[in-house]
Formats: C-alpha cells, sequence, structure tokens
C-alpha cells in the first residue's frame, strides 16, 4: 500500500522506500569517505571543492533524517535510531565520530604495522615513512632495566618472578591460612621483598644475613606454636626480628659494622638501575611504605590530643600543598644539608623516602575519609566493651575503614606509579628518562616519537589495569555492605 | 584543673621527637653550612641575577635582582595554570557531558578520550608533545599562514597582536558593565521575591557586556589594529616571524598536555555531578511546569555545581602544581628559574627550596581555604 509520499516528513506508511533511500544515502556517504580515505580516490572530484568536502556529510544527514521513523516494527533500525540517531544534531555528532574514525584509521595503521619496520638491528633499516620499531627491540633492555648490565639481569628477572609468585600466595591460601594473611602481606612479604631487591639485585653489602636470619625464622615458627592465638599476631610482629638480633650480634657475636654479602654476586651500584623495573621497584618501595606512615597519620589528624592533631595536620597539608618535583628538588639538594657530613645516603634511598612521605599525605586524607565515614556507633560499641583506643583501633575500626577505601587507596597509588618518572630529577632514568637519553644517542637520532609511543603503551596498560581492579574491587565491597 | 598524666605523656614524647628531629636536622645544616663556607640569608634576593631568561612577562634581563628572576618564574607558572585551567574547564565540561549522551558513538568517544589521556603519565604527554609531535612541524620559512595571520611552526606559534589605543577606556567600559550586570541581578532577584516578577537577566547582560565596549569604541576613541607577523630572514637559512606576539614551542606543549590531562579529570567530576542530582528532581521540576530551560538552570545546575566545585578546584590546584613539570622542557617556571637557574648560581639550597614550596603552599593554602568558605556558603542548610 503506497500512500502520498512527503520527503520533507519520513513515516511508517513509507517505511520500506524511506529505509531504502536512507540507507542507500547513508551507504553511499560512508562508502565515499572510505574510499576517500583508504584509496586516495576522490569520488566527487568533479564538484566544487566545498561541496565535494561536505558532500558524504549531506549525503549522510539526509540519509539518517530518512531513516528516523520511531517504532517501526523493525528492531535493529530501532535501536540504531535509539543509539545514534535521536534527532538532527546527535546524527551529524555521529556521523562526524564514524567519519573521524574512517578517516584516521589508515594513517595510523600505516605508521604502526604496514610501513612499519621491525627487522634488523640498526638504525639503515628504518627508510619507510612508518615507525621503527627495530630502535625499541635494540634499546628493549635499556628501556626495560636501565644500565643494569646485561649478564646479571636474570637476577632482576628472576626477584620478580619470585616476588610475584609470593604475592599470589593469597589468591591460593585455604581458609586455614587466611588469618594469617594479613601477617604475611604486612610483615613479611615486604620484609622479604626488601632483602631480595637490596640483597639480590643490588648484590652489595646490606645489614642481614641470611643463615642467622633462616635459623630465626625457624626457631621463631616452631616456637609460635606454643604461643596463644590471642598473642600470635603480636608475637610474629616482634620475636623474629628479635631473635635474629639477639643470635647475630649476642650469642654469635657478630661485630656491627660487619656487612653480610652474597657470594658470587657483584655489587651493582643503584645509579645503574633503571628502565622499566625502576619504575617497579620504586612503585613497590613507596607503596609499602607509604600505606602506614599515612595510616599513622589519619589517626593522628583524629586524636583527641590536640598537639598531636596539630602535628598531623601540619604534616598532611604540607605535603599536600608542594608539588612532587619540588619535593625531589629538596630530597636532592637540601637534604643532605640537614645530615651529619660523613652521613651519606644512596640516592635511590632519598627519592624512595621523599615519594613514600609525599604519598603518604596523600594516603592519610583518603583514610581519614574511611575513618569519617564509619557511623559513630561503631566507636562507642568498641568503647562500651572496654576496648582501650589501640585495640578498638586495630579489631573493630580500621578493618572496617581500610575496607571503605580500598578505592580511594588504589587511585592513589595509580597516581604513584604515574608520579614515578618524575625521579629523573634526582638523576635516576626510568623508562622514560631511558627514552630521552636514548634519542640523543647519535646513532639513533630521530625517534623520538616511536619510544614515546611504546613508553605510553606500558603505562597505559599498567594504570587501566590498576584502575579497572580497583572499580572491581569498589563493586565488590559496594555489595558487601 | 583537670591535668591527666594520661593525656599529656603521648603529645610530650610526640613533640619532643618532632623537635628532636628539627634540632637535629638545623644543627647538622649549621655545621655543614660553617664548613662549606656557606652563610644563611636572603639577601642574594636583591643580588644581580646576570643570567637570561629565555621567555617572560615582565620585563627582565641578567641585570635585574634574584627577586625579579623570582617573579619573572612565578607570572610564567601562574600564566601556564590559568591558560590551561580555561581549556582544561572548556574541554573537561564538553566531555563529562558527552559521557552522559544517549548516543552511543559520543559516550564511547568521549569514554575512550578519558581513559586513554587519564592513564598516561604527565610528564610522558610533555615529553610527547614537545619532542615528538611538536618537532614535526614545519620551519619558520615553510610554515603555511592559518586564516592568513597564524604561524604554526617549529619554533613557536605566532598570532598577531593587538594595538590598543585608550585601551583603558575600553577597560572601563567591560568593568561598568559587570558592575551593571551585578546590581541588575540583585534588583531583578528582589522584584522576584518581592513580586513574582521575572526580569530577564540574561539577555539584558548579555546586550550590556557587548553595548558598552561597543559605545567605547563609537563614541570613547578606543581604537584597535592589528600587528601581524612577518617573515624575517635572519642569515641564508635561518628565518624568524617578527612582530605579533610568539608563544614558544615549550608553553604550547605545556598547556596542551596540561588541559588534555587534567580535563579528564574534570570530565569526571562534571559527570559524576551531573549523575549526582536525582532522577526525581527532574521529574518533579517539570511536573510543576518548568520549561526545559528553568529545570536546568534553577534545578540542576545549583544542585550539581554543587558535587562538581569541589573536586574540580583541587583539579585546578593539581593542574598548578603539575605546571612545575614545566622543568623538564625548560619552560621557564617557577621550579626552572628560581629552584634550577637561581640555585646552582647561588648554591642557596635552603633558602630557594623554602621559597619555592613556601610559594606552592600559599597558593594551595589559599585556594583551599577559599574552597572551604564556598563549601560552607553553598551547603545545603538543613532545618
Amino acid at each position: 500500500m503506497m500512500s502520498k509520499i512527503n520527503f520533507l516528513k519520513p513515516d511508517k506508511n513509507n517505511l520500506n522506500t524511506f529505509l531504502y533511500l536512507g540507507s542507500f544515502l547513508f551507504f553511499i556517504s560512508v562508502l565515499d569517505v572510505f574510499i576517500n580515505s583508504f584509496f586516495s580516490l576522490n569520488l566527487t572530484s568533479f564538484l566544487p571543492g566545498f561541496l565535494s568536502f561536505l558532500l558524504p556529510l549531506i549525503l549522510g544527514f539526509i540519509g539518517l533524517y530518512f531513516i528516523r521513523i520511531e517504532f517501526s516494527g523493525i528492531k535493529q533500525l530501532d535501536l540504531l535510531n535509539k543509539h545514534i540517531n535521536t534527532n538532527n544534531f546527535n546524527a551529524v555528532l555521529s556521523l562526524l565520530i564514524i567519519f573521524v574514525i574512517i578517516k584516521s584509521l589508515p594513517p595510523i595503521l600505516s605508521w604502526f604495522v604496514i610501513d612499519a619496520s621491525f627487522a634488523g638491528d640498526t638504525k639503515d633499516v628504518c627508510t619507510g615513512s612508518g615507525a621503527c620499531w627495530t630502535y625499541i627491540k635494540v634499546w628493549m633492555r635499556r628501556f626495560m632495566y636501565g644500565m643494569y648490565p646485561n649478564a646479571e639481569q636474570w637476577r632482576i628477572n628472576l626477584s620478580f618472578i619470585a616476588l610475584v609468585l609470593m604475592g599470589s600466595v593469597g589468591y591460593f591460601a585455604t581458609d586455614r591460612f587466611k588469618k594469617y594473611l594479613t601477617l604475611y602481606y604486612v610483615v613479611i612479604y615486604p620484609l622479604i621483598a626488601f632483602l631480595f631487591i637490596f640483597f639480590f639485585i643490588s648484590g652489595g653489602p646490606v645489614f642481614f644475613d641470611f643463615s642467622y636470619g633462616i635459623i630465626a625464622a625457624i626457631l621463631s615458627i616452631i616456637l609460635g606454636f606454643f604461643i596463644p592465638a590471642k598473642y600470635k599476631f603480636y608475637y610474629f610482629l616482634i620475636v623474629p626480628l628479635a631473635l635474629y638480633i639477639t643470635l647475630k650480634y649476642f650469642i654469635f657475636f657478630e661485630e656491627y659494622v660487619e656487612l653480610g654479602k652474597l657470594d658470587g654476586l657483584n655489587w651493582v651500584e643503584t645509579g645503574a638501575w633503571g628502565g622499566l623495573s625502576l619504575t617497579f621497584i620504586i612503585s613497590f618501595f613507596c607503596l609499602i611504605f607509604c600505606f602506614p606512615i599515612g595510616m599513622a597519620f589519619a589517626l593522628g589528624r583524629r586524636s583527641n590530643f590536640p598537639l598531636i592533631r596539630y602535628i598531623s595536620v601540619g604534616f598532611i597539608e604540607f605535603w599536600r600543598g608542594v608539588p612532587l618535583i619540588t619535593v625531589l628538588f629538596m630530597s636532592a639538594v637540601m637534604f643532605p644539608m640537614f645530615l651529619p657530613e660523613d652521613f651519606f645516603i644512596d640516592k635511590l634511598v632519598r627519592a624512595i623516602i621523599a615519594i613514600s612521605l609525599f604519598e603518604a599525605a596523600y594516603v592519610a586524607e583518603v583514610i581519614r575519609g574511611g575513618l569519617q565515614a564509619l557511623p559513630r556507633g561503631q566507636y562507642e560499641a568498641a568503647k562500651s566493651l572496654g576496648m582501650g583506643y589501640w585495640k578498638m583501633h586495630i579489631f573493630v575500626i580500621l578493618p572496617q575503614a581500610l575496607k571503605l577505601v580500598i578505592p580511594g587507596i588504589a587511585n592513589t597509588f595509580l597516581a604513584l606509579v604515574k608520579d614515578t618518572p618524575l625521579i629523573f630529577v634526582v638523576g635516576l632514568l626510568e623508562i622514560v628518562g631511558m627514552l630521552n637519553l636514548a634519542k640523543t644517542n647519535p646513532k639513533w637520532l630521530g625517534f623520538a616519537m616511536e619510544g614515546y609511543v611504546f613508553a605510553a603503551i606500558i603505562f597505559w596498560i599498567i594504570c587501566y589495569a590498576m584502575s579497572k581492579y580497583s572499580y572491581n574491587l569498589e563493586q565488590k565491597y559496594k555489595t558487601d555492605r | 584543673m583537670n591535668f591527666k598524666l594520661k593525656d599529656i605523656v603521648p603529645q610530650l614524647i610526640t613533640v619532643t621527637a618532632v623537635v628532636l628531629v628539627f634540632g637535629f636536622f638545623t644543627y647538622n645544616a649549621q655545621i655543614n653550612m660553617e664548613n662549606r663556607g656557606i652563610d644563611f640569608g636572603y639577601g642574594f634576593l636583591s643580588q644581580e641575577s646576570s643570567f637570561d631568561v629565555q621567555f617572560s612577562l615582565i620585563e627582565y634581563d641578567g641585570s635585574h635582582s634574584y627577586f625579579r628572576a623570582y617573579l619573572v618564574g612565578l607570572l610564567n607558572t601562574i600564566l601556564v595554570s590559568v591558560i590551561g585551567i580555561i581549556i582544561a574547564t572548556i574541554l573537561g565540561v564538553i566531555v563529562g557531558v558527552a559521557r552522559l549522551s544517549p548516543n552511543y558513538l559520543i559516550n564511547k568517544f568521549a569514554a575512550f578520550y578519558v581513559e586513554f589521556f587519564r592513564n598516561i603519565p604527565l610528564l610522558l604527554q610533555i615529553f610527547f608533545w614537545y619532542f615528538a609531535a611538536l618537532r614535526a612541524l614545519p620551519l619558520p620559512q615553510d610554515a603555511e599562514a592559518i586564516f592568513g595571520v597564524f604561524y604554526l611552526t617549529i619554533k613557536g606559534l605566532y598570532v598577531p597582536a593587538f594595538i590598543w589605543q585608550n585601551f583603558s577606556v575600553f577597560f572601563y567600559s567591560i568593568v561598568a558593565a559587570i558592575i551593571a550586570i551585578i546590581v541588575i541581578r540583585i534588583h531583578a532577584k528582589k522584584v522576584q521575591e518581592n513580586q513574582g516578577k521575572q526580569i530577564p537577566v540574561f539577555l539584558i547582560s548579555i546586550g550590556l557586556i557587548f553595548i558598552l565596549p561597543l559605545l567605547s569604541f563609537l563614541i570613547g576613541g578606543v581604537g584597535i589594529s592589528f600587528e601581524v607577523p612577518v617573515l624575517k630572514q635572519l642569515a641564508t637559512t635561518s628565518f624568524i616571524y617578527e612582530g605579533g606576539v610568539s608563544l614558544p614551542p615549550e608553553l604550547i606543549a605545556l598547556t596542551l598536555s596540561l588541559s588534555l590531562y587534567t580535563a579528564t579529570f574534570i570530565a569526571e567530576c562534571v559527570r559524576a555531578g551531573i549523575q549526582g542530582v536525582g532522577k526525581g528532581q527532574k521529574e518533579a521540576a517539570a511536573s510543576i511546569g518548568l520549561t526545559p530551560n528553568q529545570v536546568l538552570k534553577l534545578v540542576i545546575m545549583p544542585q550539581a555545581l554543587r558535587i562538581i566545585i569541589p573536586p574540580t578546584t583541587n583539579q585546578y590546584l593539581n593542574l598548578t602544581k603539575n605546571s612545575s613539570l614545566a622543568a623538564a622542557i625548560a619552560y621557564p617556571d617557577l621550579v626552572l628559574v628560581f629552584a634550577g637557574t637561581a640555585l646552582m648560581q647561588t648554591g642557596k639550597a635552603i633558602e630557594i627550596v623554602s621559597i619555592t614550596m613556601f610559594t606552592y603552599l600559599t597558593l594551595s593554602i589559599s585556594i583551599s581555604l577559599l574552597m572551604n568558605w564556598y563549601n560552607k556558603k553553598i551547603a545545603i542548610q538543613e532545618k
């Protein structure tokens, strides 16, 4: 049944006519842009330049106007209209976005893949107009490990693999061991990680001796079976370290100045560390340190003692008020002035201290938010049970508050990872710093773009994964409450 | 008196610890400075700086004092922050609104933008724009004019300069327009409260802000002319543009990356703010007969702004602090000029770092005080 067609007003009676006409026009407009973009052919070159340029937009617009028929009865068409074609304005925007995507695909593809060079290991192979991934390939080790000697890089790999494996213990722990997980992650895991990095990766002298450490660990675990469950947390917090110190300095009378060193490992000074592995090392340590410091200041800011409160507020507001780069400047040029003359602190350690203090202030504010969000009844209930300040916080307040602020903490850590490139101020070169170094190499001039794109992809993957994970955690704990 | 030992002891211990740490630092600093023959003091600020700064808003060269160098750096920091904040706000609001669009493509496009720029470190973005993207621009002699007067080259962006006659008259006309608008707004509010009549304030405001400056052109003797940049040959292969205003590539790279990065966060604030206004509010407002524009202006916006403004101010603060990354690409901001060059020359580490930090601290704390005041003002007054 055909009724009178009014082209200014598409209606349901002539659904098929409008549908075919509209789809055809829309298809033509997309095809025109597509051919123009992928084969550099201008189908409408016979028209004046201005009109030829705008024609796809006009055709597409008319096409979308024709197929904008409400309640057409065709499911796909209704969905399409609802999503990209609700009114004239939206239709134009949708067309523009479609055109931009079609237009930008060929140059991006050709730069990334088609015209890019992958083979070879000298600059000469990079003659095409595309990216020179050979450059990344050749410099890969430097971007990952900095100036760390090639022959020793297995130490970094091994440490990271070990740390990841040990970190994933939480996922496999049975219910019986779940209660020890907090202790494991808060005390034991950071300690082991610390040893791995400053002992194994550095290979330098450290204040730790493995033989006594292992004896102390075994002894304290055996003794631990006789400790009532109530005190186990405090026990494992204090005893292993105390045992170690007793064994080393009081039973076997090691000299204080004698430093432990693993045989057969070369010392690699921290100045040679770099690349992505340094990003991970710094993020990891700052993460470990800024959390307890931040927690202490968050509690301090909500303390009933005015002096403690003022000091905490001063600390938090100071670090939050200054940019990280000036903090690093301070750690580089001002901090050495504040220490005794013969007292030397490694610049990596200084950077880690500076970033940890800086991020701790942000962590403190996040945790304070969680503490404030808890209902007063929780505090009162804990007090009415006769709990003291510490007992109340450790067993009642903090577990709930920390659960609340997990997304906030994750965001702070995300910011921390994104802030690590700033350590160029103290002369340490993580991946972005190595890129800047590599692009000034006379043999490899002119590949800045490839390097930055490469680093951007790496950082993007890390940060995106982290933000998605924190979002998932947020959703998970939302339903819990 | 109600002193309790239990209350005093922890505080005393903390304070003693803090005092001890500070005392230890001060003592060491004194000894170190004595050994190195450095004396402590801020007198160097009035000495001649004898270094040049590439880009400066006020007149400056090596013969000026260190204090003036400090001012140059501070003004450059403020310049880049203000431009960045303006662009980031415009972009952020557009993207934030686009994130809520029912149009699938626009929505995803905005989401892609936010996720893309927010998850790449700012420093990397600055480097990318400065060392990779802007380096691909043409040399001055090869540059093609944009709209006939702008030149985007590897040495920076050249734009025409305004040359004003009787600028003060023009300026006063704008001030007068703003004052008139404020007076009319107050009056209109009063009229509406007393008589229920609505005065079209918005139209009147638009009219005023155009008509008064226009009048200043017609009868106030204000004139305006453009100075267009012109290519000039220095040597056989060296060209520059003369005349007009030149924006150095450092400034362009910095504002571009700062605003693209911060806009993603502002977009999220805007989205959260608009989503935070309950759907019922919109429906209720519509059901009592408000027009869509009135719903937006009188119901949605006031409530959304209450949610949007605090985190957005925080983002402005972050942008200002992040502008210190300028030091990495040699844009002469506070950190580069003062904590960099001036520190190297004088060796006054403690004084200079403390002044720099104090400046940022003053900026942050004054803005957060303003924030708190504003928050209190707009908070819902529950009865």
